[in-house]
């Protein structure tokens, strides 16, 4: 069965998703969903493993050899991604049945879990494969799935934002199937290391220079590159908390996956970044989009607000860092990656906890909860410090690699920005402590007690890796060097 | 436009359009989905759709200046990429001389079918179908977990003796439709089974059956057509097609072959594929239909509420 790896850890979750429209009983359905993801974290674990020891594994589904079968091709960025994904889905989908309760009808639990898992295959299906138009029909799966369970938020805008971001979703979706067109149409292949060898012969046409372009757009709009953002705030402020939870660490982290991807290894680094004035372009809208959505940031009175605009400014550090296309720079952005998965889950988690006791997450109605619920808060704080970057925390890891990086490029202005940056999140992050601890509980509310076991243990786990990876870095950075080693085509 | 109705069927004229354009291309097994999944199926959801909606569409005071210039812009990066595209239809093209020359002489050796088409998404490319079928499977759900009422409210007698009446209306097109429904059917199964030799295959195949349940259902009315299918049960068969696909895939593996490898289904590898294309089609095929099937149910169910409440309202308004 090893050798079927890298396939299973696609079709379990998927296989798993129709199962569940047969069992129907709610409780059942979130076992089962629990330990199909918690499967897919086993096997991602084993191909880390098995990538790390023994290099790129390759898969040929149907038996068909490369460029005319699709075949499944796990390095170490895929093998590392494929563990974010998976390990989050897991340990968010533990609270998930205590949460949904408040927040979903129950006759639409099942259907809720089936999107779930489907969301899940889909992300994994787009990281494993290494077929072009195989991307696309995975990204479908997770876009049609997202649409719908950001859809079945309570509250009634829920519907508004996800219909946003169904437009443009499908408007990005559909302008990198365009790219994949024209790139077929230039080479006659789909898979990407056989696409990576027939591009160049054909690089200097103004069918590939298209094809370029509307793949790396398409791409942007997913991953909410400013300016192509405005669909993420009220899509992560209104879903269901433990949807909000599994795609502010996951769905944006696949499209830079395949941003990555796409520019590094179909395209060839010498492609991407002299065709287009990528670099520079990548640079301006990731600082740009630090200070833009980390000063809106600070205004906002919802909190998953405030840090669905902060997880806009996290994309911003993750380009800046991949467009410095150094080793150093991508080591930075990979890590980034894995760090801010733990500390966006972490947070989100804690505050669809707050939900569950609340009912909703104002600003104002924080004040006093450090008291009410310490453990929670607790949780919220140091993923608040890690997003800032304090050492001792992953954000500090990443940060200090990414500042690194800059600096060996000699763009120390570009620094300068970047530690500016972080001292906007301290002032959003202050602003929650502030609430919660110093003030004190608004005239007339109900003190409300401690999140229930079930919240607590995912978030703690997550704030425990927080605090782990940071201190030991030694794991998640040997990963993250050795994918930007092997995408640069520096043999480690 | 502002004409919703308007719309839709330019919409679907688009599609019968591009369908023939397809025609003129060769490529007679888009044209065939194109036709019945664009010009068919996806017009009779959308009008469903604008009866519950209203025909007309709202004014909006914003003038769409800035989706104007995007609009333009991309037409025109479009354009721009034609500019070095091999020319149409000549022989030595990338896509004609890298991998489809396998395709085009090995695959009846390999997987002896005569129509390539199939060949190609069904075997050469079947990971992608099933993602597909995933796809659609997931708009099934999407659109269940979005529509679905919940428990159908008991069927109230006021409104049933209002529907009863309604359909004694359109007899004539009752007793035609009602000759055309099997024949309708039987053209499915052709399809579905014909796949392999000439355009067809379970995706056509299964919009075609829904078609015909769902004219069953717009002239015998929601509740006639419950009784003859039902939602736990449409649902069961929609899981069971995905299934049935992957299956075919996890049996392969089981054999000692990778997933999806017919070869390994039987001891001949060109009967195992022939078994394998044949197991998948009726998993796409029935998927396609029941997700079909349920989106059209669910339209309806929402619709029939709509007008149900309203119908008590006036006769409530009337007998005051």
């Amino acid at each position: 069965m090893i050798s079927h790896l890298p396939v299973l850890q696609v079709i379990v979750p998927l296989m798993a998703a129709p199962i569940c429209l047969l069992l129907k009983r709610s409780q059942l359905v979130w076992l089962f969903s629990l330990f199909a993801s918690a499967i897919a974290f086993i096997i991602s674990v084993l191909l880390l493993q098995q990538v790390m020891t023994s290099g790129v594994i390759s898969y040929e589904l149907g038996g068909w050899e490369a460029p005319w079968g699709i075949e499944y091709r796990i390095d170490q960025l895929n093998a590392f991604l494929l563990l974010i994904i998976s390990g989050v889905s897991t340990v968010v989908l533990i609270a998930a049945q205590t949460s949904i309760e408040k927040e979903i009808p129950k006759e639409k639990h099942t259907l809720f879990y089936i999107l779930y898992l489907l969301s899940l295959t889909g992300m994994l299906g787009i990281v494993s494969t290494g077929d072009a138009f195989n991307v696309f029909v995975f990204l479908e799966i997770s876009s049609l799935s997202a649409y719908a369970l950001i859809a079945l938020g309570q509250d009634r805008r829920a519907l508004w934002a996800s219909y946003q971001y169904l437009i443009m979703g499908t408007i990005g979706a559909t302008f990198i199937l365009i790219g994949i067109g024209l790139m077929y149409q230039m080479t006659g292949t789909l898979n990407m290391q056989d696409l990576s060898q027939r591009l160049p012969d054909v690089a200097q046409t103004r069918t590939v220079f298209t094809a370029f372009a509307f793949v790396i757009v398409g791409v942007c709009l997913k991953l909410a590159l400013f300016p192509l953002h405005l669909w993420l705030p009220n899509a992560y402020t209104y879903a269901p908390s433990i949807v909000t939870a599994f795609f502010a660490a996951t769905a944006t982290k696949v499209a830079i996956y395949l941003l990555i991807r796409f520019t590094f290894t179909v395209f060839g680094l010498s492609f991407s970044f002299t065709t287009l004035p990528l670099q520079e372009l990548f640079l301006l809208l990731g600082l740009t989009g630090i200070f833009v959505a980390s000063s809106a940031a600070i205004y906002q009175k919802n909190v998953k607000h405030v840090f669905a605009y902060s997880s806009i400014a996290q994309v911003g550090y993750i380009v800046v860092g991949f467009s410095t296309s150094t080793i150093t720079g991508l080591t930075a952005t990979l890590l980034h990656l894995f760090n801010h998965a733990l500390m966006k889950s972490a947070i989100f988690l804690a505050l669809g906890a707050v939900v569950y006791r609340l009912g909703n997450v104002q600003l104002s109605s924080f004040n006093g909860l450090g008291r009410q619920m310490p453990l929670t808060m607790a949780a919220i704080v140091i993923g608040g410090l890690s997003l800032i970057g304090v050492p001792l925390t992953v954000g500090f890891v990443s940060k200090w690699y990414l500042l690194t990086a800059l600096l060996e490029k000699g763009w120390w202005p570009v620094a300068i920005l970047i530690l500016l940056g972080s001292l906007l999140a301290v002032i959003y992050v202050w602003r929650i402590v502030e609430a919660a601890y110093f003030k004190k509980p608004l005239a007339g509310s109900v003190p409300v007690k401690e999140a229930p076991l079930f919240f607590l243990i995912p978030i703690w786990l997550l704030i425990t890796a927080n605090i782990y990876f940071g201190i030991d870095s030694r794991l998640s950075l040997k990963v993250a060097s050795a994918a930007a080693q092997s995408l640069l085509g520096v043999s480690p | 436009m502002k004409d919703l109705f308007a719309v839709v069927m330019l919409l679907g004229i688009y599609s019968l359009l591009s369908a023939s354009f397809f025609v003129a291309m060769d490529a007679v097994d888009v044209a065939f989905t194109e036709a019945a999944v664009g010009a068919g199926i996806s017009t009779l959801l959308m009008l469903v759709v604008i009866t519950i909606t209203g025909r007309s569409e709202k004014t909006t005071r914003h003038k769409p200046l800035l989706a104007l210039l995007v609009v333009v812009f991309t037409g025109s990066m479009l354009i721009y990429g034609t500019f070095d595209m091999p020319y149409f239809g000549i022989a030595d093209a990338p896509i004609h001389s890298h991998v489809a020359p396998r395709y085009i002489q090995e695959s009846m050796k390999e997987v002896g079918i005569p129509n390539i088409v199939t060949s190609v998404l069904a075997s050469y490319r079947a990971f992608d179908t099933f993602g597909e079928v995933v796809v659609i499977f997931t708009a099934g759900i999407g659109v269940m977990a979005l529509l679905s009422v919940g428990r159908r409210p008991e069927e109230n007698e006021k409104t049933t003796a209002i529907d009863d009446s309604m359909h004694e209306q359109y007899l004539v097109i009752r007793i035609v439709t009602k000759m055309l429904i099997p024949f309708i059917l039987l053209y499915a199964l052709y399809v579905q089974f014909h796949g392999d030799f000439g355009p067809g295959g379970g995706f056509q195949a299964g919009v075609i059956f829904a078609a015909a349940i769902i004219l069953y259902t717009m002239l015998f009315g929601l509740t006639t057509a419950r009784k003859v299918i039902n939602q736990s049960f449409i649902q069961f068969i929609a899981a069971a097609g995905v299934l049935l696909y992957g299956c075919v895939g996890i049996v392969s593996m089981l054999n000692g072959a990778n997933f999806f490898d017919y070869n390994a289904l039987a001891s001949d590898p060109v009967a195992g594929q022939h078994l394998g294309i044949l197991l998948i089609e009726w998993g796409v095929g029935c998927t396609v239909a029941s997700v079909m099937i349920m989106i059209f149910f669910n339209f309806a169910e929402r619709r029939e509420m709509q007008q149900n409440n309203e119908k008590i309202n006036n006769i409530e308004g009337d007998s005051l």
